[in-house]
């Protein structure tokens, strides 16, 4: 195939991919979206066979391990559950990293293939092109594995830090400067696998001071490494569809972790410098006063909610941990029955990566029209009659409108306190990942559910 | 004197990230995880550098030290390409809208 036409069908299968995003644009447009970004990849692979066109021995062996890691990620693609989407994502952001880690060894130790020149003696442009695709790469594995294991709860989410940590990444982002520098002008294989290793260590240093409750920001920070990773190895291949491709994944995830820094009103350095929730323990615990408490069992929610005209659910990751999306369904359809209007509420960063909440909803059957963002729905909650907060906390706290002292001061909120009854079901009065008590608890129409998400959302319709 | 064929790709590079930004900043927030299962997936489109890498060996020799980096990259690009179209489109069949007799 000639090289002019193997470009433009790059060139194809790039706008397919940008049409497959656009297709997220609504709920409707989505699925064909995503036929077409399978078009675009099925187009990239299929002329890049044809424009090796070597059908050797080894043609069969790219097809046999295609079908091994596709008939993998199809097995885990059907049998994962909605709950562990974060893990998921962050799995597959760190395969992305180390395919573009492996690519670029390759091209570096044979780059004749590529028509980058020979060992030794490798252009400098694709030199340095490697070098980022190969470090970037190297960053987005280590990060993601790290991420993976503290989403899946391996790893403890608590933030790990120690004296000089920014420091020494700062120390060692430098070093992989001088490294990319020293490569170029020695081309020595002993220094590319140095900077890899490097980039490996930098991953791992930066998301492991950072707490679990900030994962939306470095899933979405991740995925947009992993798309610079990609673009790096497109400029090397001089790939149009690669370098597009790279783009796209890496601005996406810049604007998601924009999004999610600001529903935190957090600057992005904050989140990444990290140790967010571990250094206010002290401060939380201090003033801890006792405070009356309301608490109810299933039979008061129920009566509440019985005798509403409008409810509103605020959930949060608490219902993904407990599982408890269905039971919230079917408790939402015997409610409807009654005639009650109800609607949910989402929090930006409600649960552990962007969407996360909408996803659960939707897999219980929840029409996304009931759905609604926090803007859409804040004004609402004055003229509802109760709001049900099911695993949420800090997003609901009416701290961070009124004290300036407090760590999560000036950060949207949801406007529960607003609504004539609150209904708050959490396991204990425990705070929240921001630690410090949600003022909340001891409103005077607030009425805690000491329970299991699940098991109090099931006792409720039971009652209705 | 001639354009150096790097700044065109600058040139489409740049431009993209333009484009994503505009694409993504209409995507609906409550599509958000399937925004990121589908950019997961497309940036496997490394497999081609990977096909590419896989059968750079001279004649007769299938595994050599490059084409080994090859396939491995095979393998984790096509769990991705495959796990992320199917996981989102898994997840896009789930959101549904309201039926119009409720």
């Amino acid at each position: 195939m000639s090289a002019n036409l193997s470009a433009i069908l790059y060139l194809v299968s790039g706008v397919l991919f940008i049409l497959a995003l656009r297709g997220l644009s609504s709920p409707e447009t989505s699925r064909q979206g995503n036929l077409f970004g399978i078009i675009g990849m099925v187009i990239a692979v299929t002329v890049t066979f044809l424009s090796v066109g070597n059908f050797s021995s080894g043609f069969v062996y790219v097809l046999i391990f295609l079908a091994i890691g596709g008939s993998l990620g199809a097995f885990i693609a059907y049998r994962i559950p909605m709950t562990a989407m974060p893990e998921l994502v962050a799995g597959f952001h760190s395969l992305v990293g180390l395919a573009a880690v492996f690519v670029a060894i390759s091209a570096f130790i044979n780059p004749s293939a590529f028509n980058l020149g020979t060992p030794g003696n490798i252009k400098l442009a694709s030199l340095i092109e490697m070098a980022i695709g190969a470090a970037v790469g190297a960053i987005t594995f280590s990060g993601s594995v790290i991420a993976f294991l503290k989403l899946q709860g391996i790893m403890s989410g608590a933030p790990i830090t120690f004296k000089g940590q920014h420091l020494l990444n700062a120390l060692l982002l430098i070093l992989i400067i001088i490294l990319t520098i020293y490569l170029c002008s020695t081309q020595s294989s002993n220094l590319f696998w140095i900077l890899i290793a490097i980039s490996f260590l930098i991953g791992f240093l930066i998301i492991i001071p950072i707490g679990g409750a900030d994962m939306p920001v470095v899933i979405s920070m991740l995925n947009s490494y992993s798309g610079w990773a990609a673009a790096g190895i497109g400029f090397t291949l001089e790939n149009t569809a690669l370098i597009i491709t790279g783009a796209l994944v890496g601005s996406s995830g810049a604007i998601l972790s924009y999004i999610m820094c600001k529903g935190m009103n957090r600057s992005f350095f904050n989140v990444i410098l990290g140790g967010f929730g571990a250094t206010d323990q002290t401060s939380g615990n201090q003033n801890k006063e006792q405070r009356p408490v309301k608490s109810g069992n299933a039979d008061d929610a129920a009566f509440l909610m019985k005798n509403a005209s409008s409810v509103i659910i605020v959930p949060g990751y608490g219902m993904a941990v407990a599982q408890a999306q269905h039971a919230l369904r079917e408790m939402v359809d015997t409610l409807k029955k009654n005639d009650i209007k109800v609607s949910y509420a989402i929090h930006p960063v409600a649960g552990r990566m962007p969407g996360h909440m909408n996803v659960l909803l939707a897999e219980a059957n929840v029409p996304y029209d009931e759905v609604f963002e926090l803007e859409e729905i804040n004004n609402d909650f004055a003229n509802a009659d109760v709001a049900f907060v099911i695993g949420a906390n800090d997003v609901t706290n009416p701290v961070a409108k009124t004290d300036p002292q407090s760590p999560i001061y000036g950060m949207p909120v949801l406007d529960v306190e607003k609504c004539k009854s609150v209904l708050f079901v959490k396991r204990s009065l425990s705070p929240g990942y921001a630690g410090i008590d949600n003022d909340l608890f001891y409103k005077e129409n607030t009425l805690m559910l000491f329970a299991d998400a699940k098991k109090m959302t099931e006792d409720i319709t039971k009652n209705l | 004197m001639e354009i150096d064929p790097f700044i065109f790709r600058l040139s489409i590079f740049i431009l993209s990230i333009f484009v994503g930004y505009y694409v993504v900043w209409s995507v609906t927030p409550s599509l958000h995880t399937p925004l990121m299962s589908v950019t997961n997936a497309i940036s496997s489109v490394i497999i081609v550098g990977a096909i590419i890498a896989a059968l750079s060996g001279s004649d007769g020799v299938v595994f050599s030290s490059s084409s080994i980096y090859g396939f491995l990259a095979i393998i984790l690009a096509a769990v991705n390409i495959f796990g992320g179209f199917l996981v989102t489109q898994r997840m896009l069949a789930m959101y549904k809208k309201k039926k119009k007799d409720k």
